[in-house]
C-alpha cells in the first residue's frame, strides 16, 4: 500500500477528511519549499501537492501562474526538486504528490523520473493535461514504481468518461468543483455534490475535491461531501503576501490552520 | 517511397503518427468529443458544405487567382513561379476560409459567444468578421506585444464589434493568448466556442482546421492543371501554426513528383529564443493540447521566440506537419528576418503585390531555389496574406529607429 492509500484509510478509521495544500516547488525558492511541507505538517496537512513550475500554466488562475513564474526566475529545476523532496523525506511520512503538466515530466524523461522520483519520497503523481486517452503508457511507468496515478474529474465529465478515470486512477480520484482554472472563490459551486456522487457510482478510491476552496466554511462544506478536500490558490496567495517576511513559514502554517478550521 | 494513406490520418484519437492526440484538462475532454461529433455531422451534411460554399464565393470572394509572377520570375532567372493569391480574400489573407468554416459550426452548435486568439491579428479580424456577418458574440485574447506591433488590427476588430483582450503574461504573444483563450474556454466552456485559428491544439483543431484550409490546394490544383496542363514541382509556404501550408499541401501529397518546402521563422540568430524554427532546434513535446516539435528548455519549459512576423512567432507547429516532417514528404527549412524583409520589398516592386511578412518568408525561399531550378519548371508560393498590415512595422525599420 502507498503512503497517500494509508493516509487514506487511517483517516477513514479515525472519521476524519483528508486536508490537502497545494503549493508550488521552489515559490519563491526550495529552501522555502522545504520548510513549508514541514509547517504544513504541523498544521494539520495529511497530504500535500507539490507543483511543478511550468512556464505556460494553461489551467492556472492568475495567483498560480505568478508561484511558478517566481520559481522558474529563481532558478528551479525538477532535479533540484527531487533533491529537495530527498531531504524533506527524511523528516516527514506525509504522502507528497507531485502535480505538474506534461511538458516538464515528458522532457526529463518519464522512465527516468518515475524511478527518482520514488526514490527521493514522492508517493504519487497527478498531471494536468493527461487526458486518460494519452496515458496508457505513463500511468503504466508510474504504476510500476509502486506509484499513485491520481486524474481529474470535471463537472463537464461524462459517465462513460468518469469510467476510465476510475479505471486509470490510484490513490484517490481529484474531483474538480466547477468549469475554470485554479482560483479562489466566494462559495461551492452546486456541481461538486453530484460529481462526488457520480464518481463513487464508478469507484471505491477516496474522492478529494479542489479548484476554488478558500475559506474555513468550504473547507467544512467539502468535508461533508467529499473524503478530502485541496486548498491550493488560497495558500499560495498566503506564500505570496509574506514574500520577504522573515516569517513567511509560520504565517503561512497560521492561515493553514486557520483554514482548516483549527486556530 | 512512401505511401501516404491520408483516409488514416489521424487516427480516432487525432494522432498523426506519434503526433497529435489530445492534451487538455479533464474539464474540456467531453466539449472536445461534442466538438467533433458535431464537426463530423456538418462535415457530411451537403446543406452545411452548401452554405460554407457560397460564403467562400460571395463573401470572401473565392476561388482565389493563381497568378504567373513573370517579372519576379524573369529576375530570379529559374524557374517559373506562380503566386496562390490568398491575400485577395475578403479580410487579406487565408484565415477567412477556417473561421467562415468554424463559425457555421458554432452556430449550427448553438452557442452564442465566439473566443479566440490571434498573434499578428489576422485570425482575430476574420474571426470578428465571421460573428459580425452570423451575429455571434466575439472576444478576442491577443498579447500586448502583439497589440503594440499591429495597433490598427486591433482598431479593425473593435470596429467590427469584437471586444480585444489585452494578454499581459508570459511573452505576451501568440502562445500567450493561446493560454488565455483557453482558460476562458474551461470557464465558460458550456456556452462558449472556441474558434481556434491554425492547425494546433487537441484533436478535432488540427484536423478540422486543414480540412477548412485545404480548398487552397484544391483549388490550385485545377488552377495549375487548366494553366499548365501539369502538377507542379515545388510547393512553398510559411509555417507558423501550419495552416496555410497545410491548406496548400494537401491536396499535392500522394503526388510523389510535387515537392514541398514549409519556411519557418529563422528570427534574428540560431539560439534558443531568437527564431521559431521547431523543425531546427525544437523537440517533441507537448503544447497547449497537442504533441508535436516545441522550441524549449533541457527542463521542457517553454522558450521564447522572435520572428520579424508576429504570425510565425511561436513555440510549437501543428502535429501533422511534424509527422509529414519525420516522414520526409515536407522539407521543412528558415528564413531570417533580414532575408524575408529583402523578399517583401522585391516582390512589392517586381510586381505590385505586398506580401504580409509571413508569406515573404515563403517568398524569400523562391528567391533561393527558383535560380536553381530549370526554366521549364514550376513554383506555387501560398501568398498567404497581404502586406498593409505590416507597411508600419517595414517603414519603422526602412527609416531606423
Amino acid at each position: 500500500m502507498t503512503r497517500i492509500q494509508e493516509k487514506f484509510q487511517e483517516l477513514k478509521h479515525r472519521k476524519q477528511k483528508a486536508f490537502i495544500p497545494y503549493i508550488t516547488l521552489g515559490d519563491p525558492d526550495l529552501e522555502t519549499t522545504h520548510q513549508l511541507v514541514l509547517e504544513l505538517e504541523k498544521s494539520g496537512a495529511d497530504i500535500i501537492e507539490l507543483g511543478v513550475p511550468f512556464s505556460d500554466p494553461l489551467a492556472d488562475g492568475p495567483v498560480i501562474q505568478r508561484a511558478s513564474e517566481r520559481a522558474l526566475r529563481n532558478g528551479f529545476s525538477l532535479k533540484k526538486g527531487l533533491k529537495m523532496v530527498s531531504e524533506v523525506r527524511k523528516q516527514t511520512a506525509l504522502p507528497l504528490v507531485l502535480f505538474s503538466y506534461y511538458n516538464p515530466l515528458f522532457a526529463y524523461g518519464l522512465p527516468a523520473l518515475a524511478k527518482e522520483a520514488r526514490a527521493s519520497g514522492i508517493d504519487g503523481f497527478l498531471i494536468t493535461d493527461l487526458s486518460v486517452e494519452e496515458a496508457q503508457v505513463p500511468v503504466g511507468l508510474i504504476k510500476e514504481m509502486g506509484l499513485d496515478a491520481v486524474f481529474l474529474a470535471a463537472p463537464t465529465s461524462t459517465e462513460e468518461r468518469i469510467e476510465k478515470i476510475a479505471r486509470f486512477s490510484s490513490g484517490f480520484i481529484y474531483a474538480v468543483s466547477r468549469t475554470g482554472v485554479t482560483g479562489m472563490q466566494k462559495s461551492i459551486s452546486e456541481e461538486v455534490r453530484p460529481l462526488v456522487d457520480r464518481i463513487r457510482a464508478h469507484s471505491t478510491l477516496p474522492v478529494a475535491v479542489g479548484f476554488g476552496i478558500s475559506e474555513p466554511g468550504q473547507v467544512q462544506q467539502i468535508g461533508r461531501v467529499a473524503d478530502g478536500v485541496v486548498v491550493g490558490s488560497a495558500i499560495v496567495r498566503s506564500i505570496e503576501e509574506n514574500l520577504g517576511n522573515p516569517h513567511l513559514t509560520e504565517r503561512v502554517g497560521d492561515f493553514t490552520r486557520w483554514l482548516k478550521g483549527g486556530g | 517511397m512512401i505511401n501516404l494513406n491520408l483516409d488514416q490520418l489521424p487516427d480516432a484519437q487525432g494522432h498523426f503518427g506519434p503526433y497529435g492526440g489530445k492534451f487538455v484538462p479533464e474539464t474540456l475532454m467531453h466539449p472536445l468529443e461534442e466538438l467533433e461529433q458535431a464537426y463530423l455531422k456538418a462535415k457530411n451534411d451537403p446543406a452545411f458544405q452548401a452554405e460554407l460554399d457560397r460564403l467562400l464565393r460571395e463573401y470572401s470572394g473565392r476561388p482565389t487567382p493563381l497568378f504567373f509572377a513573370q517579372r519576379f520570375s524573369e529576375h530570379l532567372g529559374g524557374a517559373k513561379i506562380y503566386l496562390k493569391r490568398e491575400d485577395l480574400n475578403h479580410t487579406g489573407a487565408h484565415k477567412i476560409n477556417n473561421c467562415l468554416g468554424q463559425g457555421l459550426l458554432a452556430k449550427r452548435m448553438g452557442k452564442k459567444r465566439v473566443i479566440a486568439e490571434t498573434g499578428a491579428g489576422q485570425h482575430g479580424v476574420a474571426t470578428a468578421t465571421v460573428c459580425a456577418l452570423l451575429n455571434l458574440d466575439c472576444e478576442i485574447y491577443m498579447g500586448e506585444e502583439d497589440m503594440r506591433r499591429q495597433e490598427l488590427n486591433v482598431f479593425r476588430m473593435q470596429l467590427l464589434g469584437a471586444k480585444v483582450h489585452r494578454v499581459s503574461s508570459g511573452s505576451r504573444t501568440l502562445k500567450d493568448a493561446i493560454n488565455e483563450a483557453i482558460r476562458d474556454w474551461v470557464t465558460n466552456v458550456r456556452h462558449t466556442y472556441y474558434l481556434l485559428g491554425s492547425v494546433l491544439s487537441s484533436h478535432p483543431y488540427p484536423v478540422m482546421v486543414r480540412d477548412f484550409q485545404s480548398i487552397i490546394g484544391r483549388e490550385a490544383r485545377e488552377q495549375v492543371l487548366a494553366q499548365e496542363g501539369r502538377l507542379p514541382d515545388l510547393l512553398l509556404a510559411c509555417v507558423g501554426g501550419g495552416s496555410n501550408s497545410i491548406g496548400l499541401f494537401y491536396s499535392f501529397l500522394k503526388d510523389q513528383n510535387v515537392a514541398m518546402v514549409g519556411v519557418e521563422a529563422g528570427g534574428r540568430g540560431k539560439a534558443l529564443g531568437e527564431h521559431a524554427a521547431r523543425f531546427n532546434g525544437g523537440k517533441p513535446g507537448i503544447l497547449q493540447g497537442t504533441y508535436s516539435y516545441v522550441l524549449q528548455t533541457e527542463e521542457g519549459q517553454i522558450a521564447n521566440t522572435h520572428s520579424i512576423s508576429a504570425g510565425l512567432d511561436y513555440a510549437s507547429v501543428g502535429p501533422e506537419h511534424a509527422y509529414l516532417h519525420d516522414l520526409g514528404r515536407i522539407r521543412y527549412t528558415a528564413v531570417d528576418d533580414g532575408q524575408a524583409l529583402e523578399a517583401f520589398h522585391l516582390l512589392s516592386q517586381l510586381e505590385g503585390i505586398i506580401p504580409a511578412l509571413e508569406s515573404a518568408h515563403a517568398v524569400a525561399e523562391s528567391m533561393r531555389l527558383a535560380p536553381g531550378l530549370g526554366r521549364g519548371r514550376i513554383i506555387i508560393i501560398n501568398l498567404s496574406g497581404r502586406g498593409d498590415k505590416d507597411v508600419q512595422t517595414v517603414s519603422q525599420l526602412v527609416s531606423g529607429p
